[in-house]
């Protein structure tokens, strides 16, 4: 049954390929700005075969892990706690909703001047995004433990750092995967759109933007698909390689069919 | 000295205007391996009365002991299984589940994997062993909850209408399992149920719960030898009995 995924896959990208294509070649835009499949393809060999295409993707990678695992560190035991603990839900809360809904890319101005551009302000952007998703599902995954676990756990002795550890902890787990889900994808909004403003010369967001003083739509495009390939591979071998080892093994949720 | 003994508890429930009693004056004794179960109307204060004895809630007034000692809070010396399946953690196998108390205690993990064998089997489980809850039926899920609270060795084992969310048929088939396992162990048990057939079918004694608030209202011994047969007269006969007190006001 491995190949049915796999075959699914192939007709939802074939379709949305021949929609493009339809669309690139029919006279709506100037086919200088819509490039055809095959141009993007090439465009995207080319920079493969110079390999300049691997540092790039190095490059926002990089961003967007270390940016990541800090969020994981600082947002998972913040959300935990203000789970579990009244006070420190009152004193997080608040900051969290007015910092939250703040777009990270309004911040790219003042982590430049404060960061420079480069690597650093492109990390704090990612852990700007990535952490609120983070602290807001596990907050709610520890308020959602069923309440009948974490009784029948203290009727057999179980008490605060082991009932965490060994209830908590784990029946909240739901919750943190469908947060480092979203912590991952506005990590990448966060990386890219930073990338733009704040690179200097590396970077998939820089490629897009650069690519714009020559009008090299092709090599755009090509740069996007890599994005969103690098999205579909974290999607399947980080996040249901997880899920499928964990909750949905366990019965928490249910398997993905795809 | 008896194994549970309550004497004159009161419980009230704290609303956000005022108190509303619960458990009025409630005392009552259970002796070593007894069966004992409590049989009254959802909102009698049944469950109150077993939360009470588990350590969950703290009585307003009155004692309540065990073993002679007084409870002051949960302890290893009561196992306790709920009605619902969800009771058992679902990221742990059968035998992992039945493992936590033992885990609890800080017994080293070769003991514990043979302790937790030891009452798979009772259960009739051991080849479930390293199956997680979901992938087991209802009444399977609820074998395990026993055997989970059976695991670390208590003297009392309190149950609350553990059978309730079962079809007919397996719930038939739980009862007489229960007991089996209920004369092997030879536990002291605390059942709490609104079903009168389950609790003739149980019980040693039978205690009628009135609501608001919950006080005992009659008792009803049953002598009859087991395993019993629900269709018999005398069977009946202690059902009747039991519905008589339950409907007089």
């Amino acid at each position: 049954m491995r190949w049915r995924p796999i075959v699914g896959t192939a007709i939802s990208f074939g379709l949305a390929g021949i929609a493009w294509e339809a669309f690139a070649r029919s006279a709506v835009l100037p086919s200088a700005i819509t490039p055809s499949l095959l141009d993007v393809g090439q465009a995207l060999w080319g920079t493969i075969r110079n390999g300049t295409m691997f540092v790039h993707v190095g490059f926002t990678l990089f961003r967007i892990l270390v940016g990541l695992v800090l969020a994981i560190l600082v947002g998972v035991p913040i959300g935990m706690l203000m789970g579990r603990f009244g006070l420190i839900e009152r004193f997080f809360l608040p900051l969290v909703s007015v910092l939250s809904p703040i777009p990270s890319l309004a911040w790219v101005p003042l982590f430049i001047l404060w960061f420079g551009l480069g690597n650093t302000a492109a990390i704090a952007l990612v852990l700007y995004a990535a952490v609120f998703p983070l602290v807001l599902n596990t907050w709610t995954g520890v308020r959602s433990v069923n309440q009948l676990w974490l009784r029948a756990a203290s009727a057999m002795g179980a008490e605060r750092q082991t009932l965490f550890a060994k209830v908590v902890l784990p029946g909240a787990l739901p919750f943190v995967i469908a947060g480092f889900r979203q912590a991952f994808a506005r990590s990448w909004i966060a990386v890219v759109g930073g990338e733009m403003i704040a690179a200097t010369k590396w970077g998939l967001g820089w490629v897009v933007f650069d690519s714009k003083e020559f009008l090299n739509t092709d090599v755009m495009m090509g740069t996007l698909v890599v994005i969103g390939l690098l999205g579909l591979a974290f999607e399947r071998l980080v996040f249901q390689a997880v899920e499928n080892r964990t909750v949905a093994r366990w019965g928490m949720v249910k398997t993905v069919k795809a | 000295m008896h194994e549970i003994e309550l004497r004159n508890v009161n419980y009230l429930y704290e609303t956000s205007d005022r108190q509303v009693p619960a458990l009025r004056d409630v005392s009552l004794a259970v002796e070593a391996s007894e069966f004992l179960c409590i049989v009254g109307q959802s909102g009698c204060g049944k469950t109150t009365l077993l939360n009470l004895v588990a350590g969950f809630l703290t009585p307003s007034g009155g004692d309540i002991l065990i073993g002679g000692k007084r409870v002051t809070g949960k302890g290893f010396d009561r196992g306790i299984v709920f009605q619902d399946f969800a009771q058992l953690f679902p990221w742990r196998t059968a035998r992992r589940n039945v493992e936590f108390g033992l885990e609890m205690k800080g017994v080293p993990r070769g003991e514990r994997a043979e302790v937790a064998a030891t009452f798979l089997r009772l259960v009739g489980l051991e080849k479930f062993a390293n199956a997680f809850p979901h992938e087991l039926s209802g009444g399977m899920q609820q074998r395990v909850a026993i055997a989970r609270a059976l695991a670390y060795n208590p003297t009392v084992l309190l149950m609350d209408e553990p059978f309730a969310a079962l079809d007919a048929l397996t719930r038939d088939e739980m009862q007489r399992f229960l007991v089996d396992v209920w004369r092997e162990t030879k536990k002291t048990v605390l059942y709490v149920t609104h079903n009168v057939a389950e609790a003739v079918y149980l019980a040693d004694r039978v205690l009628i719960f009135s609501p608001h608030p919950g006080t005992v209202k009659a008792e009803v011994r049953v002598a009859l030898p087991r395993p019993r047969d629900p269709l018999s007269v005398a069977f009946l006969e202690h059902q009747r009995t039991i519905v008589s007190h339950l409907g007089a006001r």
